[in-house]
């Protein structure tokens, strides 16, 4: 029988595939039903301190290959959001909780919010390409990584997730630090730094002008991120960006990841995506005679 | 593709001080209750649902009340905007006597459906309401279609003093009715979702909305339900389900506000 259940870290999961963050993740209804619908996992909307409304409309819009988006963090604040996590653990759903903070003052004290809500694990937003202050603008400095994933592991329990950005030039030194501060996972990668310009206006479609790229046309380079992070890294890596297919996701594998995160698929594959996924990844692994999928994991990694 | 459109308003009409329709090319096929995010370029995206459904021409009809219906107010005939869509699910005729209830600009998007169901030679009757007079508007559009029409306002400046509800509850007492059609407060939807007991019941539903295309979650009601792909119009199944309805909405940053 074909087996495809994941641990990564302490963190169980029924199957490789994962909700990736800012995708129908901001309350528990919607992270039950996509839980419910054949994820393994949910991670949450990035949560900061206090409410934050994101940049105005026209904050996600379609390109030809993929989806361009600057939310610019909405979210209702930890306080708030702490309900919604105890309703996912109510349902039994396996939640992972996204964070994001400017130091890793912050970063502390949300991750221990986020544990005493109850959430399964943590993943650290150090990669969101086009918020002033947070994200991308932290996770570009080696120290300042070290020092907030250290921070946040020292005073949870919980495994602690890196999620790292494909806008830098040197992606495994990022991971590494991660990795050094003591994270039990990499997640790789968040959106592609982007642009769109309407002709027609002449101006950027988004009102924040820059946004980030997700979909189709992203997964050759989360692809060749993880395959770089794999061989830089003894923690095991979540991969994401582009993921439509069970094909897409063994690809991943193949490259380096123990588990995928799914977002934009959603668009182009309803919220059933996870299911399908699955269901094409065991088919994929029965014709050529695989029975674990830790079996594929890194084997393109000549 | 979910990109904005951008076309040229071709003409536009004050409907009363405050409420205005704006019209603009469409080549695509409009089911009445289905909507359109409106890109008002350097302010903001909204969604509107259609008032005017027209061969190649449609409509949209708003009030004044922030930022970015304050902009779109203020828009000429040949200024640019963005439309992406048509969104959501429409409005469904199902039976032969029907009740349409909208309450204040939630009568827009309830004209063009109120047409259809005349061409379709329905038996219909119509309540609008408003706060005050000079809110009302589309009471001349309504009458044209040869629909009984009942108007309520809130302080009796016009028709009955009070609310839709209160002629709703009277009428559907006195008359058989297959289904009831609805736009407008929350408050007064769930109201009379209530009165209505078990004749089939669609309203149609308003969030804030961010994608439009079923994926980043801001409009989620209930289980999950997303308002801009699965709605905005839910039948009282649906309605009963939805912990949220008549009770909170979200703002833009996902906090809950209650109606």
């Amino acid at each position: 029988m074909i087996e495809i259940p994941t641990k990564i870290a302490n963190l169980r999961l029924k199957n490789p595939t994962i909700l990736a963050s800012g995708i129908m993740d901001e309350d528990a209804g919607s992270m039950i039903r996509i839980f419910k619908s054949g994820a393994g996992a949910i991670v949450t909307k990035s949560i900061g301190l206090k409410p934050r409304e994101g940049y105005p409309n026209p904050s996600v819009i379609e390109l030809e290959c993929g989806l361009l988006n600057a939310m610019g963090l909405p979210n209702p604040g930890i306080e708030e959001f702490k309900s919604e996590v105890i309703k996912l653990k109510k349902s039994k759903v396996t939640v992972i909780g996204s964070i994001f903070g400017s130091n890793s003052k912050e970063f502390t004290v949300l991750g221990t919010k986020m544990q005493d809500a109850g959430v399964n694990a943590l993943e650290l937003n150090m990669s969101c390409p086009h918020a002033k202050g947070y994200g991308l603008e932290i996770g570009s400095d080696q120290k300042i990584v070290e020092k907030i994933t250290t921070n946040v592991k020292s005073s949870v329990s919980i495994p602690v997730f890196v999620k790292i950005s494909p806008n830098l030039t040197d992606i495994p030194k990022i991971a590494q630090s991660a990795e050094k501060g003591g994270a039990d996972a990499i997640v790789a990668i968040n959106t592609v730094k982007a642009m769109k310009i309407d002709i027609e206006t002449q101006r950027p479609i988004l009102s924040n002008k820059i946004g980030g790229y997700s979909g189709k046309a992203i997964k050759p380079i989360g692809i060749r991120c993880v395959y770089e992070i794999y061989k830089k890294v003894n923690i095991p890596i979540i991969g994401v960006g582009g993921i439509n297919t069970g094909e897409d996701a063994i690809e991943y594998m193949m490259a380096g990841a123990s588990a995928v995160q799914i977002g934009s698929a959603i668009y182009s594959r309803d919220i059933y995506v996870f299911e399908k996924i699955c269901k094409e990844i065991k088919n994929w692994m029965k014709t050529n005679n695989y029975k674990k999928i830790d079996e594929l994991i890194g084997v393109a990694n000549l | 593709m979910n990109y904005p459109l951008v076309t040229k308003i071709i003409e536009t009409k004050n409907e009363n001080n405050r409420i205005k329709t704006i019209k603009f090319e469409n080549n695509k096929k409009i089911t009445p209750g289905q909507f359109y995010m409106i890109w008002i370029p350097g302010v903001d995206e909204i969604p509107m649902s259609v008032s005017y459904i027209d061969k190649n021409i449609i409509g949209i009809t708003f009030k004044k009340i922030g930022e970015a219906t304050n902009a779109l107010f203020n828009l000429k005939k040949g200024d640019k905007i963005g439309a992406r869509g048509p969104y959501g699910t429409g409005f469904k005729l199902n039976g032969k006597k029907i009740l349409f209830v909208g309450g204040g600009t939630g009568v827009a998007m309830l004209a063009p459906v109120i047409e259809e169901a005349i061409k379709k030679k329905l038996n219909l009757k119509v309540i609008i309401g408003a706060k005050t007079k000079n809110e009302l508007f589309f009471e001349k559009r309504i009458k044209e279609t040869g629909a009984e029409l009942f108007i309520s306002t809130d302080d009796g400046t016009y028709g009955t003093k009070g609310f839709t509800t209160d002629i709703a509850e009277d009428i559907i007492k006195k008359n058989h009715f297959d289904l009831i059609l609805t736009c407008g407060p929350e408050l007064m939807m769930k109201k009379l979702m209530d009165i209505s007991k078990d004749i089939d019941f669609q309203a149609s539903l308003e969030r804030f909305m961010k994608c439009g295309f079923g994926i980043c979650g801001q409009c989620c009601i209930g289980d999950g339900i997303r308002v801009c792909t699965e709605g905005p119009i839910f039948n009282e199944k649906t309605l009963k389900k939805i912990q949220d309805f008549g009770i909170f909405k979200r703002d833009a940053s996902g906090k809950k506000i209650k109606f």
